[in-house]
């Protein structure tokens, strides 16, 4: 891990000269979501769901059957209520989700218990709650598809999504 | 003779007498009853030999029976109105033979059989009984029902449906549509157009309504009815943040569900026709998957109120939940045989699920299946064969299998795609 640290501020560096010409881009052509920018892109302009998604972080991760929150799940939770509080010209759903290691209702149940986690944390952190809604999606809506732990941590999750 | 012509009339008087050939299941060790089936006569050979063939594959898949191969009959076609040789049929190996007939009449089909014991030489069961031309393969399974009942003294099975999850498309973003079939996998037909993806499909009692879960953002999520009569589905109404796992009462008036609030899931019944819901269990605990006793006295449910989520009964009308399961891991879906004497349930434990069963007090638990996923059992409707789905992993999807209550016979339901979520309709007839 220690070798690869200066590679990392090397590429923040990048990153942030390439906001500036980011930023010139959507004065012209307004885009949102992920995607619309072309490859090599960096964290998006300011107050972009580009920007939310790259250097703020969308998702928390959970541990098996739990939906406490970890520090690094509090760390992205605290960064997500600074830069909604900068914002507050979005919405957000909170999508609760669980791995594919238990049963589709129980999983349903689940889910909602992780979503109301980081809601209850957001709304500590001043997020008022009328600007949130959650949804749970159980175990239907997996993004790593594999037989061990690799994915099933991957989709016992929480993600913020942006809306207007 | 001709038999008679009133619908599901039975001929023989009384039940079957002691003296005649009888399984009698009560464990693991069992021999299959071989037994014959010629084609049933018809003046339309081919759908004679259609039908005989679809009580051949009931009766086989049931594994209470071993089909005698056909061409050993003495002869092919039954003769329902004559006595058989019973020393050419007993040369076979078969203990029992069905003579069958069935013909069409205007937009009716009637049949009739006679089951006879090949040792005893005597008529075990005869039927006769009628369907709409539409749906004729009922007649074979009404026919398969006759035999096993006469067979076993217990009711059939064969003449139901099953609704269930039809699933396609890469797992990441899987299409769930509410389907329903033949409990043998025919007659297929998709009841939703899979926009918004559906989970937990339960039959009314009455077969009229479909109550499932929707799965599509915030706003639209929940319970939905759908109607049979008119293919609508209907929002059943907002009740919390989310509602899901909907079971029918067994008298058909009552919805009961799981509503979540903030953290909490707990349990809710709504009288079918009223607005508001009243609550069956309070709490900061999931409380899920509800499942009526076949008297709709009490319910039994899934909650992880002590950590991990266990089996737990309660009345109906709430209150009193005592825990059932005990064993190591966690269990979930526990669903209430329509005998009443079992309740069959998903385990979790060691990295693997399991299909079981144990009695309604927690006692004499069974563990039927296991492997690296399995859920959702379904009881067929006469208590003695589960469905469930087994789920390989990956980007592989779920398939349908059944066995018996003794976890033998498990075989594949044959389904178009991946599939999910069976639940047993009651006997048709």
């Amino acid at each position: 891990m220690g070798s690869t640290m200066p590679l990392l501020r090397l590429g923040k560096g990048f990153l942030m000269v390439f906001l500036l010409v980011a930023v010139a881009a959507c004065a012209r052509t307004p885009t949102t979501g992920v995607g619309n920018l072309g490859p090599g892109e960096g964290g998006g302009s300011p107050g972009s769901q580009q920007e939310f998604l790259v250097s703020v972080g969308d998702r928390v991760f959970f541990e098996t059957d739990s939906s406490v929150l970890t520090s690094d799940a509090q760390a992205t939770l605290d960064a997500q209520s600074q830069w909604l509080q900068r914002y507050a010209q979005y919405r957000i759903v909170i999508e609760g989700h669980a791995d594919e290691r238990g049963t589709r209702e129980y999983n349903i149940a689940l889910g909602a218990r992780r979503a109301s986690a980081v809601v209850n944390y957001l709304a500590s952190r001043g997020i008022p709650s009328d600007r949130i809604s959650t949804v749970s999606y159980g175990k239907e809506r997996p993004v790593a598809v594999c037989n061990d732990i690799s994915c099933w941590s991957q989709n016992r999750r929480a993600v913020t999504v942006l809306t207007n | 003779m001709r038999l008679g012509l009133s619908g599901a009339a039975v001929l023989a008087a009384g039940g079957p007498a002691s003296a005649l050939v009888q399984i009698t299941v009560t464990g693991g060790n069992f021999t299959p009853l071989p037994i014959a089936v010629p084609d049933f006569a018809s003046s339309d050979p081919t759908f004679g030999a259609e039908v005989a063939q679809i009580v051949r594959n009931n009766l086989t898949r049931s594994g209470l029976f071993r089909l005698v191969e056909p061409s050993s009959y003495p002869q092919q076609v039954g003769a329902p109105n004559a006595t058989p040789e019973f020393a050419s049929w007993r040369g076979t190996g078969a203990d029992a033979v069905v003579m069958g007939e069935a013909d069409r009449a205007g937009g009716q089909i009637q049949s009739s059989l006679r089951l006879w014991d090949t040792t005893a030489g005597e008529q075990v069961t005869g039927k006769s009984y009628g369907t709409d031309a539409n749906s004729w393969r009922r007649i074979a399974h009404i026919a398969s029902d006759a035999i096993y009942s006469g067979l076993t003294g217990e009711d059939g099975y064969f003449d139901s449906r099953v609704v269930y999850i039809a699933e396609s498309g890469p797992k990441a973003n899987r299409i769930k549509r509410v389907a329903v079939m033949d409990q043998d996998g025919a007659n297929n037909s998709y009841l939703t157009d899979g926009r918004m993806p559906a989970i937990t499909p339960r039959l009314s009692p009455d077969g009229q309504t479909i109550a499932y879960m929707t799965l599509d953002g915030p706003n639209s999520s929940g319970i939905y009815l759908l109607n049979m009569g008119s293919g609508q589905s209907q929002a059943l109404g907002r009740f919390g943040q989310m509602s899901f796992a909907p079971r029918f009462s067994p008298d058909g008036r009552r919805l009961v569900f799981s509503v979540t609030q903030g953290a909490a899931t707990n349990l809710y019944a709504l009288d079918l026709g009223a607005s508001q819901p009243f609550a069956l269990t309070s709490g900061a605990a999931i409380d899920t998957s509800p499942s009526y006793s076949p008297d709709g006295s009490r319910i039994v449910f899934e909650s992880d109120r002590g950590g991990r989520p266990q089996i737990y009964v309660m009345a109906a009308n709430g209150g009193g939940a005592e825990r059932i399961s005990f064993g190591d891991g966690s269990y979930s879906t526990p669903v209430w045989s329509p005998k009443g004497d079992l309740i069959a349930f998903t385990r979790m434990s060691g990295g693997q699920f399991s299909i079981g069963t144990m009695q309604p007090d927690g006692s004499g638990e069974r563990i039927l299946a296991t492997s690296y996923h399995a859920e959702g059992p379904t009881w067929a409707p006469n208590g003695r064969v589960l469905m469930f789905f087994r789920d390989p992993g990956g980007n592989d999807g779920p398939r349908l299998y059944a066995m018996d209550i003794w976890g033998r016979n498990e075989s594949q339901v044959p389904t178009e795609g991946f599939a999910s979520d069976p639940a047993w309709s009651p006997l048709l007839s």
